[in-house]
C-alpha cells in the first residue's frame, strides 16, 4: 500500500513570486519523513505540490517532477483529483465538515466519491476511527456533530477521515500546531503506529516532535527574505540531530536562529 | 498638556460624555422603531375589523361599488404564484450566479462584470423592471398579460438580491473546508454540491426570504404585468391576474369605506403570508443546523 515519492527539481511559484526553488528528494514507504525549518521557508508548500494541492491557490503553479513508484503526478494527463485520493492530507487547523455528524465526516470521502452500502460504510467508519485512536471516545455519538469535539479529538477525526479513502501517502501539515500536549502524544502514538501501513510525510515546527517521530528529517531554509526556499539537507533524523552536515542545520536545530 | 499617568477615576467630562451618546443611540433606535410600529398599529387596528373567512375564501366578483362583503381570496392565490413563480426563476439563476462568482470566477474579467451589472440591477427602480416586461414581453412578443408575466418581473428584482446575499454566504465558507474536501480526492463540483453549498445553507435561505420579502409587496411591475381583476383566476399563465399589493392599491382608490377598510385587510394579509413563509424558512434552516442534533 505504501510507496515511495520521488521528487526531482521542484520549483513552485504564487503568481510570480517563486516560493520554493530546485528540491530533489525521495521520501521512504512506510516511514516518517519531517520537514523542518523556519516560517516561511516554503516546507508547506512543498508539501502542497506532493499530492497538487498547491495548485489549488490562484495563480499557483509549479515546475518539475513528482513521481509516485514511477509515475509521474504531474504528467499531461493526469488527474490531480486522483492524486489527492491517492495521497491524503491532515491540515494545521482541525477542519472537519461543520454540518456532517462524526460518522458522515470519516465516510465523507468515500460518499462523496461513489457508491457503497451502509455495512461497508460503517465497516471503514470503524476501522478508521480504530486507527486513529478515537473509536473508543466516539463510538457512542457517531450521530453527532463533528464540531462538537475538542481540538485534539478533531485533528484525530480529520485523520481518520484521511485514512478512511485507503491513501498510499500520508501529507501532515504541523497536525500539531493547535493542540494541547497530551492530545499531540495521542497523534504522535498515532503516526508511529501509522508508519506500518502508510508514507507519511509531516511538517513540524516542534524539532523535538521531529526528533521523537521522524525516521529522516529534511531541513528547508531561505537564503534571505524574499528569496526561494531549499532544501539544506536531508539525511537520518538522528544524524540530522546530531551531526548534520551543514553549518545552517547545526545552527538552526541548536537553536542560534529561527 | 500633560500626560496622566496612574490609575484615575472616570472624569465628570467622560461619564457626561457617556451619558449624552448614551441617550443620543437611544434616541436613534425609537426613532428607527416608531414608524415601524406605528405601520403595525395602524394597519392590524384598521384590517382586523375585515380579517374574517369571507375575506380569505371570497374574491371581488359581483361585489357593488358600495357593497360590503367581498375578500382577497383571488389576490392572495395570484400573489402566491407569482411570488412562487418568480422564485423559480430567480432563485436557481442568482444561486448558480453567486456560485460562479466565488467558486469559478476568481476576479477574472468576466465575473467583475458580473459583479458590476448585478449591483446595477439592484439599483433598478421596480416600475422598471415592469416596464421591461410590458415592452418586451407582452408588446413585443405579443403575450397576454398574465401572473407569470408579473413573476417575470418580480425575478428581476429578486435575482440580485439572491446573487449578493449568497456571494456573501458562500465567501464566508472557510477555505479549510474546501481544501479538506479536495485532499479527500473530492472534485470541485461535488466540493460545492456536497460541502460548500449545505454549509451556507442557512444564510443562503435567510437571504431568499428577504428578496422573497422584497417582491412580495411589490405593486408598480404588477400593474403593468398582470393587471387587475376582481375574479379568480388560477392560471397564472393566461389572462389577467390580482396579487395583494394590487389589491390594496385598487381598493384603497375607491371612495367608499368598506373599500378602504377591505385594503387594510389585504396589506394585514400581506404582512401576515410574508411573515409566515419567513417562519417555514427559519424552521427548514433548524431541522436542517447540526445545533438540533447536539
Amino acid at each position: 500500500m505504501a510507496k515511495q515519492i520521488e521528487v526531482a527539481g521542484l520549483d513552485a511559484y504564487y503568481g510570480s513570486h517563486k516560493a520554493i526553488e530546485g528540491i530533489s528528494m525521495t521520501i521512504e514507504p512506510r516511514s516518517v519523513t519531517a520537514f523542518i525549518g523556519p516560517s516561511g521557508c516554503g516546507k508547506s508548500t512543498f508539501l502542497r505540490t506532493l499530492n497538487r494541492m498547491h495548485e489549488v491557490i490562484p495563480g499557483a503553479r509549479v515546475v518539475g517532477k513528482v513521481r509516485l513508484e514511477e509515475q509521474d503526478l504531474y504528467g499531461a494527463d493526469v488527474d490531480p483529483v486522483s492524486v489527492r485520493r491517492t495521497i491524503g492530507m491532515v491540515f494545521q487547523r482541525p477542519n472537519p465538515f461543520p454540518t456532517m455528524s462524526i460518522f458522515d465526516n470519516v465516510a465523507a470521502g468515500l460518499r462523496l466519491n461513489g457508491r457503497y452500502s451502509r455495512s461497508q460504510l460503517d465497516g471503514v467508519v470503524e476501522e478508521s476511527l480504530k486507527g486513529a485512536n478515537l473509536w473508543n471516545e466516539v463510538k457512542d455519538r457517531l450521530n453527532k456533530p463533528g464540531a462538537g469535539l475538542s481540538g485534539g479529538q478533531q485533528q484525530r477525526l480529520c485523520i481518520a477521515r484521511a485514512i478512511a479513502v485507503r491513501p498510499q501517502v500520508l501529507l501532515m501539515d504541523e497536525p500539531c500546531s493547535a493542540l494541547d500536549p497530551i492530545s499531540t502524544l495521542a497523534i504522535e502514538d498515532l503516526i508511529s503506529q501509522l508508519k506500518q501501513d502508510y508514507t507519511i510525510v509531516i511538517v513540524t515546527h516542534n524539532m523535538q516532535q521531529a526528533a521523537r517521530v521522524s525516521d529522516k528529517t529534511a531541513f528547508f531554509n531561505l537564503a534571505a527574505q524574499g528569496q526561494p526556499g531549499k532544501l539544506v539537507e536531508m539525511d537520518e533524523t538522528s544524524k540530522i540531530f546530531t551531526n548534520p552536515a551543514e553549518k545552517a542545520t547545526e545552527d538552526y536545530i541548536t537553536g542560534r536562529f529561527g | 498638556m500633560t500626560v496622566q499617568t496612574g490609575i484615575q477615576p472616570i472624569s465628570a467630562a467622560r461619564r457626561a460624555k457617556d451619558r449624552l451618546v448614551q441617550v443620543l443611540v437611544y434616541l436613534a433606535f425609537a426613532l428607527a422603531v416608531i414608524p415601524l410600529l406605528s405601520v403595525l398599529w395602524l394597519v392590524v387596528k384598521n384590517g382586523l375589523g375585515r380579517f374574517d373567512m369571507e375575506f380569505l375564501t371570497h374574491s371581488m366578483r359581483n361585489i357593488g361599488a358600495r357593497d360590503a362583503g367581498g375578500g382577497a381570496y383571488h389576490a392572495i392565490i395570484g400573489t402566491l404564484e407569482q411570488v412562487l413563480l418568480a422564485s423559480l426563476i430567480a432563485v436557481p439563476i442568482g444561486l448558480l450566479t453567486a456560485v460562479y462568482l466565488v467558486e469559478y470566477g476568481e476576479g477574472g474579467r468576466l465575473s467583475r462584470t458580473i459583479s458590476f451589472f448585478v449591483d446595477v440591477m439592484t439599483g433598478v427602480p421596480s416600475v422598471v423592471s415592469g416596464l421591461f416586461v410590458l415592452a418586451f414581453w407582452i408588446l413585443v412578443l405579443g403575450m397576454p398579460f398574465s401572473g407569470f408575466a408579473g413573476a417575470l418581473a418580480l425575478s428581476i428584482l429578486m435575482m440580485p438580491v439572491v446573487v449578493r446575499s449568497a456571494e456573501e454566504m458562500l465567501r464566508l465558507v472557510p477555505r479549510e473546508l474546501r481544501e479538506a474536501s479536495y485532499a479527500l480526492g473530492v472534485p470541485k463540483w461535488r466540493t460545492i454540491v456536497k460541502v460548500v453549498l449545505p454549509t451556507a445553507f442557512t444564510g443562503i435561505v435567510t437571504g431568499v426570504m428577504l428578496a422573497v420579502a422584497r417582491v412580495a409587496g411589490e405593486t408598480a411591475p404588477l400593474l403593468l404585468t398582470v393587471f387587475i381583476t376582481d375574479s379568480i383566476n388560477n392560471d397564472p399563465f393566461n389572462g389577467p391576474q390580482m396579487g395583494l399589493p394590487l389589491y390594496v392599491f385598487d381598493q384603497a382608490g375607491r371612495p367608499t369605506d368598506t373599500a378602504i377598510n377591505r385594503a387594510w385587510t389585504g396589506a394585514l394579509t400581506l404582512i401576515l403570508i410574508v411573515m409566515l413563509l419567513n417562519l417555514v424558512a427559519r424552521l427548514i434552516t433548524w431541522w436542517r443546523s447540526p445545533a438540533r442534533r447536539r
